[in-house]
């Protein structure tokens, strides 16, 4: 097994050519005609596979590699059904259905950002002030996620701190970003998706690979489920190949409702509403290129979710034959053949004396299932006797209890030490492409959406612009302090949940009413997005107890409690999604049946097509 | 099937690739199916947005 790594100059030299090759393709693209809407100038199509990839590399990010990669590492395979999604909504339904229309209204009406193409749909500068300052206010969360899960790999890759990675991520996300980065340069993005491509299908192939083939690593993951720590199983975790059990009223179906209705839905339908991808619809040459995308918009999307989610999974089934064999007491046995056990982690901290290892969260000793390789008698540290019992656990437990550390402990202690490098390369590329779009409409959002909106733009767009860059300082800054401040398990992916959710149902009902429907009236989408982001605020701050838990704000009022129902099981787990969305769509349709319709003219505008 | 005995998962493992490969078919199918036009009203969107991006 390779020993821990650092950066040593080889190291240095690779990265530095691939920013070269970047900032060479970046710069490219302001001399030519590399951009989308250069493209579209040029009155010809960008190839439909750099079009579909680098909307590709957009959508995908580190927090979907290390993040949810991770998470699938600790609760299996069942994160599948997001990769199916992904492909089945974030692609498709994305692309046939949603594609074109928006690309139409968004060119009759001259919308250059998702919360203009809402304030101009439905004639209402107070839902384009609205919709701007939540995606101002609310970024950073998903930045921070992606910066995270840049950070978490670059510590364990190069053996630093993770508070040294974070400053080196910040710094090299500032650099990109001044130097260039923001505008949506395809060559850049396509580079940096193909580097994607190619560290995900040497993952994929080593993994099966080393575990004995795609069936045999299966089989191997299956018949693991007895090794899920206590913890987990209370949950209703029943197996790395098997859906969490499925229930409502007890404590061991909360894993079905995180997983279910946070992970798969409010990321699988929240891709929807992402406003960085929607603006993308709009610089896209046709309904043909369009069309055209779609297939490699898929394999692309197949490959960045599903290897990350069955890698992570598969990883359990790589540490237990080839993890660094894990010594301490029986605490009690789980099978006799083959043999496994739960132990008290204990490390020899003198020549044949043991001491027990402390989990810092319980202050109890840290516990672990193993696959038993070894019993031998040892002495513990105040000289008693014991038999000591050794054997290889799981992912979780190299990852010392982190989900979001499985995947860089994963590749830093599994694959080749050049892998590392490439996977870093991959990840920084999956990190700038996603970031681009994130700080170009953060940034847009608050110069355009804001600030012109307030104060009506000047004749040469300078102050507008100063507010661009000033926001986008104050972005980074705040996804940074996130990032360094909270630190809790599987961090990566519930910062991407809560962005991906709040947008679903703030924007959705809106965004998809405004395109389809000549009856949805300017009262009922701001209603509709009202009532989306206030029940989404509310169930995150009072109900869902995990984030309202950590936020305090119900702890306050309820002496303590993290949930304002917290003895109404599983209510703290369903994810504000599953309440907030229906109430929006609901919010959207009454309010709409009651207001007066918009006036012909401009619906003319929006829907020509349709009066013609 | 596969080695996972959860129908549910071996089922989104499909899932995964069957929807990969109808993305396939319905691109190459749509291919050259619909209008690939390009209007004076796209142009003009594309200049401003040229011009939105060089601010940047």
């Amino acid at each position: 097994m390779p020993a821990q790594t650092a950066l040593d100059w080889i190291d240095i030299v690779v990265i530095l050519l691939y920013l070269t090759a970047t900032g060479y393709l970046g710069w490219l693209g302001w001399k030519g005609t590399k951009s989308a809407s250069d493209f579209l100038l040029a009155g010809r199509g960008a190839h439909p596979i750099i079009m579909a990839v680098s909307y590709g590399a957009t959508f995908i990010s580190t927090a979907a590699i290390v993040g949810f990669g991770g998470v699938a590492g600790m609760f299996g395979m069942s994160l599948l059904w997001l990769t199916f999604l992904n492909i089945g909504v974030g692609i498709f339904i994305a692309f046939t259905v949603l594609g074109e229309p928006t690309r139409r209204i968004g060119h009759h009406l001259g919308a250059h950002t998702f919360p203009e193409l809402l304030g101009l749909r439905y004639q209402s500068r107070g839902i384009q002030i609205f919709a701007g300052g939540l995606i101002f206010l609310f970024m950073p969360l998903y930045i921070a996620a992606v910066m995270t899960g840049g950070s978490v790999f670059a510590a364990a890759q190069f053996g630093i701190s993770f508070e040294a990675a974070l400053l080196i991520f910040s710094l090299i996300t500032a650099a990109y970003v001044i130097t260039g980065g923001l505008k949506a340069v395809m060559y850049t993005d396509t580079l940096q998706g193909i580097i994607m491509i190619l560290g995900m299908l040497f993952l994929l192939w080593f993994t099966y690979h080393s575990l004995g083939g795609v069936t045999q690593a299966h089989q191997t993951l299956t018949g693991m489920a007895d090794m899920v720590p206590g913890p987990l199983k209370e949950m209703g975790h029943q197996g790395w190949t098997a859906m969490p059990e499925f229930g409502w009223g007890a404590k061991n179906y909360e894993l079905w409702w995180t997983v279910v209705t946070a992970i798969i839905l409010g990321v699988g339908i929240g891709v929807l509403a992402q406003p960085q991808l929607i603006v993308r619809f709009m610089t896209v040459r046709s309904r043909r290129e369009l069309d055209r995308a779609v297939p490699t918009g898929a394999l692309f999307i197949v490959l960045m979710t599903g290897t990350p989610f069955v890698v992570g999974s598969l990883s359990n089934a790589w540490f237990m034959q080839n993890g660094a064999p894990l010594s301490g007491k029986l605490v009690k046995a789980i099978s006799a053949e083959p043999e496994r056990a739960v132990i008290h982690v204990m490390k020899e901290i003198s020549p044949g004396r043991w001491e027990a290892v402390m989990n810092p969260k319980t202050g109890k000793p840290s516990l672990a299932p193993v696959a038993v390789t070894a019993r031998e008698p040892a002495i513990d540290i105040h000289g008693q006797p014991f038999e000591k019992v050794s054997g290889r656990s799981i992912s979780v437990v190299y990852a010392k209890g982190q989900a979001d550390e499985i995947i860089p402990t994963y590749i830093t202690q599994a694959l080749p030490r050049w892998f590392g490098l490439v996977f870093f390369l991959t990840l920084l590329s999956a990190a700038m492409s996603t970031m681009s779009g994130q700080f170009h409409t953060l940034g847009t959002a608050a110069g355009r959406d804001l600030w012109e909106q307030f104060f009506g733009k000047s004749g040469d767009g300078q102050p507008s612009l100063k507010v661009v860059r000033v926001a986008i300082l104050v972005g980074l800054l705040v996804s940074v302090t996130l990032a360094y401040t909270v630190r809790d398990e599987y961090v990566i992916a519930r910062f991407t949940a809560i962005f991906f959710g709040l947008c679903a149902a703030t924007f959705l009902p809106a965004y998809i009413g405004g395109l389809f429907s000549r009856r949805i009236t300017r009262a009922g989408a701001a209603a509709s997005m009202l009532v989306g982001f206030a029940v989404s605020l509310f169930w995150l701050l009072f109900i869902k107890a995990r984030e309202a838990g950590a936020i305090g704000l119900v702890k306050l009022v309820t002496d303590g409690k993290s949930s304002l129902v917290e003895d109404r099981l599983n209510w703290p787990s369903v994810d504000p999604i599953i309440v907030a969305l229906p109430l929006s769509i609901l919010t959207l349709i009454v309010v709409s049946a009651f207001t007066r319709p918009p006036d012909a003219a401009h619906l003319a505008r929006c829907f020509p097509e349709k009066t013609r | 099937m596969l080695g996972i005995e959860d129908h549910l998962i071996w089922l989104a493992y499909l899932a995964c690739l069957g929807a990969a490969a109808l993305s396939v078919v319905y691109g190459l199918v749509r291919r050259n199916r619909a209008s690939d036009t390009v209007s004076s009203e796209d142009r003009r969107w594309a200049r401003e947005e040229k011009k939105v991006e060089d601010e940047l």
